[in-house]
């Protein structure tokens, strides 16, 4: 593999990472606080329709990422509503929001657009422009730093950029303020967080909430950014693969960049040679899909480090009178 | 607290959870500019109103018996199964093995060998999730979504590397041999002298399914083990305190309901397509567990459930032919089945116990004479 290939494998690793570190994120709020969130996939799918959707009607790429983050917000709130008010199963929850993403977006692109549960393609102002960082252009001759600045650093959309930002805040938020301390506090022990005067269902409505903005970013970049437009079924698991990547990194910000880098990086391997030529033997392309499924439930096995969930982790909390 | 009557635990509860997903329904039907009672008329008159709709209906709703008590033992034990997708791709795989295996001279030698296939297969594919979760505490909602996708990327990879035959555009497996071929209802109406359920799928798997509700029920309620198994589901504390071992319960309890999902492949594998095709299962482990939930986890609200499932996704495969609705609609009604009689189930139950808890008070203080 010469150079100039390692770097477009590598620049696809970002691309294809940024959706599932966002969703990874979402995640990671979410179960720090107790609340469990299989509903990452749903999310993310209705996210990418309405964005997609409302891209395509107004023209305005940032008008369909706020409608994106809507759509994932509205979903959230159905779970936040389940697994916290009412008390229900936060699995069942979120197995029902995936089957009603996937139906719903499914019938509203064909009520919307006739076009067999797709949305048109975008194009111009209804897609993320990528960002060409300064000199770019000037510098890609420049040999081996060149390519790595022009190519592989430089013109990604902004919603790339925010992903891997968001990395560090997120760790900053929730290991360095008060609201983080008390969010990881509600995961682990809400009994406490409650006798300290803190709500609880208002720190879970929150990172149930921050975990919808995160989905719906992820969704809308799914569909403005890496591809033009909205199709059937087309988050494909990424919901599942962040999930995963939340537990290969054991809940935590940095390990989850690092997953999600390598789970883009085994997506974009996949992407690029189908077939893998090892010279002894072929990695056949579907074994490349399935490991990272394959790496998760080692990790789970406690075979690499035990992977241990928030304590309070898919326990409705029941505040005692 | 003070407990509801059991009529409005066991009827009431679920039958105003279901309203209320019916209601969303029809809102979502209206909602894309179409009429709900139009899109039910065809639904009817596609899933039951000839015997060929008929069935189609009951081809479904087996699928979706054998899904559903698979769901449905777990969650007896308190185990979430999401893996019955995988479970039954799985056993698809073991169906198909039995059958291509020997130039089966009948269905009756046939039809045992490829339950034993299905079974095991399906079984095998809970096998480490379970272990995982007995032995090492992994998450098994987590690990069977994990092997589900384990198990499609298998399939493909095995579809397109060695049970496809040489030459073969299509990435399938051979046909089966005829004498692997189960009796359709058509072939048993005949026997009987009556023509009916013309070139549809239902097959002698139904009766199958329905000896496997009957199984599970008299395994539940009426042997030991079934004991162990749910009283390790109410409280896991109390069962280890009553010498039950929670490894070989989580452990037995997934074999079973893998093995109960991978025999659904007997229906659709061997019973319909007599080969195996990429994605056999077609989401009937998914709607296993809206079965399961809005069947109580009881074989006959399973079987009732079931057939409910088995009418609404032929009467939505109609729908889609005569309107512009897709079959989509389906999997949304799905969701909203799973979503109000399982996780929303409280937001039905409070009131409703609410209710009659103020009836219980205000009868027994009209009883109680004024002081």
């Amino acid at each position: 593999m010469d150079y100039a290939t390692l770097l477009q494998v590598l620049d696809s690793t970002i691309r294809l990472a940024t959706p599932l570190l966002l969703a990874c994120l979402a995640g990671l709020y979410s179960e720090r606080a107790g609340i469990f969130d299989i509903g990452l996939e749903g999310k993310m799918l209705a996210a990418a329709f309405l964005s997609a959707a409302v891209a395509f009607v107004t023209g305005s790429v940032w008008l369909g990422l706020l409608a994106g983050i809507a759509a994932s917000m509205f979903l959230s709130a159905i779970h936040g509503l389940a697994s916290i008010t009412f008390r229900g199963n936060q699995l069942i929850s979120g197995v029902a929001i995936n089957f009603l993403a996937s139906g719903l977006t499914v019938l509203i692109a064909q009520a919307w657009f006739s076009q067999g549960g797709r949305t048109p393609s975008l194009t111009g102002a209804g897609r993320f422009t990528p960002w060409e960082w300064p000199f770019a252009e000037a510098i890609i001759p420049v040999p081996v730093v060149g390519p790595l600045y022009g190519e592989l650093l430089s013109g990604h959309t902004a919603i790339v950029y925010l992903a891997l930002a968001m990395v560090p805040i997120s760790w900053y938020v929730l290991f360095r303020t008060r609201f983080g301390l008390r969010l990881r506090a509600v995961g682990e022990n809400p009994a406490a967080v409650d006798t300290a005067g803190v709500s609880v269902v208002g720190l879970r409505f929150a990172a149930v909430a921050i975990c919808g903005v995160l989905c719906g970013v992820a969704g809308a970049y799914l569909a403005t950014s890496l591809q033009a437009g909205f199709v059937k079924e087309m988050t494909a698991g990424r919901g599942y693969i962040a999930l995963a990547a939340l537990i290969f990194a054991k809940w935590r910000p940095w390990y989850a960049l690092y997953a999600c880098l390598l789970f883009g990086f085994l997506q974009a391997v996949a992407l690029r040679f189908q077939n893998l030529d090892l010279g002894l033997f072929v990695v056949p392309v579907e074994f490349m899909d399935a490991l990272p499924y394959i790496l998760t439930v080692v990790i789970l096995a406690g075979f690499v480090g035990k992977a241990i969930p928030p304590r309070a982790g898919g326990e409705p909390y029941i505040k005692e009178r | 607290m003070d407990k509801m009557p059991r009529w409005a635990d066991v009827l009431l509860v679920p039958v105003i959870s279901l309203l209320l997903a019916a209601i969303l329904s029809a809102m979502v039907i209206l909602g894309i500019g179409e009429n709900p009672l139009e899109a039910l008329g065809y639904m009817v008159e596609g899933a039951l109103g000839s015997s060929n709709g008929w069935s189609y209906t009951l081809y479904y709703a087996t699928n979706f018996i054998f899904t559903g008590l698979a769901v449905a033992i777990a969650f007896h034990a308190s185990l979430f199964n999401i893996g019955g997708e995988g479970q039954a791709t799985l056993g698809g795989l073991g169906v198909a093995l039995v059958c291509l295996a020997l130039p089966w001279p009948h269905w009756t030698l046939a039809l045992p060998a490829a339950i034993v296939g299905g079974a095991a297969f399906g079984a095998a594919w809970a096998l480490i999730p379970a272990y995982l979760q007995a032995k090492r505490g992994s998450h098994i909602v987590i690990t069977t979504i994990m092997f589900n996708y384990i198990a499609f990327a298998l399939i493909i990879y095995l579809l397109n590397n060695g049970l496809k035959p040489v030459g073969q555009m299509e990435s399938s497996s051979a046909r089966f041999p005829d004498g692997a071929h189960l009796p359709t209802l058509e072939d048993m109406a005949a026997l009987i002298g009556i023509e009916a359920f013309q070139r549809a799928p239902a097959n002698i798997s139904l009766f199958l399914a329905l000896l496997a509700a009957y199984g599970v029920w008299v395994l539940l309620w009426r042997t030991p083990l079934g004991f162990e198994i749910r009283a390790f589901g109410k409280s896991e504390p109390a069962g280890r305190y009553a010498g039950i071992s929670p490894t070989k319960i989580i452990m037995i309890t997934m074999l079973i309901s893998g093995g109960l999902a991978g025999l659904m492949a007997v229906n659709t594998v061997m019973g319909e397509a007599e080969r195996l095709v990429n994605n056999s299962v077609q989401n009937a482990g998914f709607i296993g567990i809206a079965v399961a939930l809005m069947g109580r986890s009881h074989p006959l609200g399973i079987l009732i459930a079931g057939l409910l499932f088995g009418f609404l996704v032929q009467g939505g495969a109609e729908l889609a032919f005569w309107t512009s609705i897709p079959t989509e609609l389906i999997i949304v009604i799905q969701a909203l089945v799973i979503l109000f009689t399982g996780a929303l189930d409280n937001m039905v139950r409070m009131p409703v116990e609410a209710l009659f808890n103020r009836r219980r008070l205000a009868q027994s203080a009209a009883r109680t004479p004024a002081e």
